[in-house]
């Protein structure tokens, strides 16, 4: 019976040193959906969380200003603000009309900073199987200015 | 012509449906005649696919808009390879890849076995009928890929169609579904045995021998479809990434797991007779979550990028899943007698043990993957509030996961069965021990810091030593036995048994593979806007921009930089980087430039055009390491193909103690 105590033993360490990595990480960087009318409602709770807003880029609201790019989120008629802050290119599908989400906090000017900007086409047509990691292509050569 | 598809796809169900009842009462009545008739059924079922995939290919090559599939996912310009490969690019075309990928494996399942497994077979077939009939379901009444486009019952063509995404119209991306597509269905044939096996009540592991190969094959395109997909990654998505934790990606990864798992234990039933429940468990595992993975790639089930547009096809697959499970739950409980253990473990340094933790640490990895994957959705239904985990979570759980699986690969393999003594242990470990703790010394002298990338390279070398020093061992002693050099000593060594020196070989890729992940903690990158003549740098390379081009094709317009590169002063050749908008689907895709070198890889991308359309806006990124990732995955499938070879001498045991390798037996790794 004793050897079956050192197994266990061994079995529980590993699993629990697991299960401990995955709820403390999973309490620090996991992060909230929420849409645009809920973030309005949430208040002041809404600032200094982690969130994932989506909507879709109003055209023509997309500014480059030296490496920071601006844009506007729209969700039924509502907007919100976002700035993007982070250091990755913008995605390839990142561009007017597009469906983004935004992935940062709120700051209390009501600007969103985004770290990380996640876009898929807008409906045109359907995206294809294949390994395409979230947000992580060079923005378009269009950049938002030419209509499509 | 579309009709001639669509009766085809509805034949095959039926012809389906009537191989599962015909083998099925064919296999309880024991009438030969209906066994037959199903068989003969599973044939007639990959005639009819065939015919009806024919008719969907020819339409999309020769560009028949008429049809929805090719309007939406073909066009007149695209290249030849990329309108075959629309085959499988929109979810009806491959649904039906699917489809026809599993009657042939049932085809060539039915043949192989035409006078083995009398018994068995006929629950075979019906378990791989089942499947095929679910699929076909789909084919004919969700996602029928012979739709018409129609205004007013009259049948229209389109002048010109979408075309496939542009990221796709890339060769390796072309092969890489069809490759996870071969992996995914492949599973079902183990699956299909092990369930006939268990059905019938075999006492002994003839489903496992008969599967071995089948299971390697399988993993084997799994593997090099995941490792195609990282390539495609890194080379066409313009971020230098090659794995971002994306559901879909995930959905590859997770049968992968399960199957790496069940191909480690199986050798336990193998040679001991033990873990005959968890083997079952697990290829029910590793099939069921194939499913999965189709299934949330499909559904929208899932919040991904890329996954297929939202459909209500969800729900069929999480019907046939939820029977599916509890069918084989019921079966494995109901025949728990048969698969009783024949030894029992001994001890914690064993290689018993060793499998036992690659086991727990492969599935607790799966789960983990799995958990992350569907957390969005479970915790939507248990607070309401949809809660998503990036990459940082998946990246602080598996980093230590993939570190104690490596450890296991270097030390499982040289463990001897049942236990081990201090003596071996001492002999196998002393220098592969030492060496790696000299080169972490080493490292932290030369000012590395960073604890994981220290932990990694010292248990690449640990384990990259215990591999070699098994080769040196066996193939010293051949070697001096036969007169050869020890060259031929070696491919003689892995000859004689390819299962474990193709294991090994496995085992090395892997190694490398993680050198080539350690190498991201050195990563370098700088992003800067350049006029013409403009330079940058980066790492310790010079860019400087000597030349910046635009123009317009009929598939795309381009912007294209030419970037002169040096390091200290020595010009080291052109990259040109650049950056593509396509007309038909309207979107842009990066052809990076890359330089290659095995201690590092130069990267650079066109980020854009500045705000003023004058500057370009270049990423420029050094990857240290990264090649040996790709030679890594080589490695890896050289292995598996390695271990697909028959070994020459069939009395492994015997034979390997007598050339006198150090262990009694002889270990098989994969």
């Amino acid at each position: 019976m004793r050897k079956y105590g050192k197994f266990a033993a061994l079995i529980v360490v590993v699993v629990g040193t697991l299960a401990w990595l995955a709820t403390t990480g999973m309490n620090e960087t996991k992060t909230y959906y929420k849409t645009i009318s809920e973030l309005g409602q949430m208040g002041d709770q809404a600032y200094g969380k982690r969130l994932r807003v989506g909507g879709d880029v109003e055209s023509g609201s997309i500014q480059r200003t030296g490496s920071q790019v601006q844009f506007v989120l729209v969700q039924d008629k509502l907007k919100l603000k976002v700035a993007y802050t982070g250091t990755d290119p913008l995605p390839d599908t990142f561009r007017d009309g597009a469906q983004a989400l935004a992935d940062g906090k709120l700051d209390k000017d009501g600007v969103f900073r985004a770290a990380k900007i996640q876009a898929k086409c807008a409906s045109k047509y359907e995206a294809k199987p294949g390994q395409l990691p979230p947000g992580q292509t060079a923005p378009n050569i269009n950049n938002g200015k030419s209509s499509i | 012509m579309e009709n001639l598809g669509s009766v085809a796809i509805l034949l095959a169900l039926c012809a389906a449906l009537y191989a599962t009842v015909a083998s099925v009462i064919g296999g309880i009545r024991r009438k030969p005649f209906l066994v037959v008739s199903g068989q003969r059924a599973v044939y007639s079922v990959w005639v009819l696919v065939t015919f009806a995939s024919g008719i969907l290919v020819y339409s999309l090559m020769t560009g028949d808009f008429r049809f929805a599939y090719v309007a939406e996912h073909s066009n007149r310009s695209m290249p030849m390879l990329y309108k075959f490969a629309a085959w499988w690019g929109g979810q009806e075309g491959s649904l039906l890849f699917w489809s026809w990928l599993l009657s042939t494996y049932a085809a060539v399942v039915v043949f192989t076995n035409r006078r083995k497994h009398r018994d068995m077979m006929p629950y075979v077939v019906g378990v791989l009928t089942t499947v095929q009939a679910f699929f076909l379901v789909l084919n004919n009444f969700i996602a029928n890929p012979f739709q018409m486009l129609a205004t007013d019952k009259l049948i229209v063509a389109v002048p010109d169609g979408n075309g496939l995404s542009p990221l796709l119209q890339y060769p390796a991306m072309a092969i890489h579904p069809p490759m996870l597509y071969l992996g995914y269905v492949g599973f079902a044939v183990p699956f299909a045995f092990a369930m006939g096996s268990l059905i019938t009540r075999q006492p002994g592991d003839g489903w496992i021998h008969t599967t071995r190969r089948w299971t390697l094959v399988t993993w084997l395109f799994q593997s090099t479809g995941v490792m195609l997909g990282a390539a495609w990654a890194y080379h066409v998505l313009g971020w230098g990434g090659y794995w971002g934790w994306d559901p879909v990606e995930n959905a590859s990864l997770l049968p992968w797991l399960s199957g790496t798992a069940f191909l480690h234990s199986v050798m336990m039933q193998e040679k001991k007779g033990m873990m005959k429940v968890w083997n079952m468990v697990l290829i029910s595992a590793t099939f069921f979550l194939c499913i999965l993975g189709t299934f949330m790639t499909r559904s929208g089930f899932v919040e991904s990028v890329h996954a297929f547009a939202r459909s209500d096809i969800g729900k069929y697959f999480v019907t046939f899943l939820a029977v599916g499970i509890a069918a084989t739950i019921y079966l494995i409980l109901d025949r728990l007698d048969y698969l009783k253990s024949e030894s029992q473990l001994e001890s914690v340094i064993s290689r018993e043990s060793s499998f036992l933790f690659n086991n727990l640490i492969l599935l607790a990895s799966c789960f983990a993957v799995l958990w992350g994957t569907l957390f969005p959705t479970i915790s939507e239904a248990v607070s309401g509030n949809r809660i998503a985990l990036d990459a940082e979570w998946y990246n602080r759980l598996m980093v230590p996961i993939g570190l104690f699986l490596l450890f296991l690969t270097g030390v499982g393999p040289l463990f001897a069965w049942r236990r081990t003594s201090l003596d071996s242990l001492r002999r196998n470990f002393q220098w592969p021990g030492i060496a790696s703790l000299v080169l972490v010394g080493a490292l932290l002298a030369a000012g590395v810091r960073q604890f994981y990338p220290l932990i990694s390279f010292g248990f690449c070398l640990f384990v990259a030593l215990t591999v070699i020093a098994e080769f040196y061992k066996g193939a010293r002693s051949i070697a001096a036995k036969n007169d050869m050099n020890l060259l031929r000593a070696t491919v003689e060594l892995t000859h004689r048994n390819t299962r474990r020196y193709g294991g090994y070989l496995v085992h090395m890729g892997i190694v490398l593979i993680f050198i080539g992940i350690t190498g991201h903690a050195f990563n370098q990158s700088e992003v800067k806007e350049l006029n013409k003549g403009d330079s940058m740098q980066v790492g310790a390379y010079n860019l400087q921009m000597v030349d910046l081009q635009q123009g317009e094709n009929q598939n795309y317009q381009w912007h294209r930089a030419t970037m002169q590169v040096s390091k200290n002063g020595e010009p080291l050749g052109i990259l040109e980087p650049e950056k593509r908008f396509y007309l038909a689907s309207k979107q842009g895709t990066s052809e990076v430039g890359v330089r290659p070198r095995l201690n590092e890889d130069l990267y650079l991308n066109f980020g854009g055009m500045s705000d003023d359309n004058q500057r370009a806006v270049i990423q420029a990124y050094v990857f240290p390491l990264v090649s040996w990732i790709w030679i890594g995955g080589l490695v890896l499938i050289g292995g598996t193909l390695v271990c697909l070879v028959p070994s020459k001498i069939k009395m492994v045991y015997a034979r390997t103690e007598v050339v006198g390798v150090v262990k009694k037996r002889a270990t098989v790794q994969n």
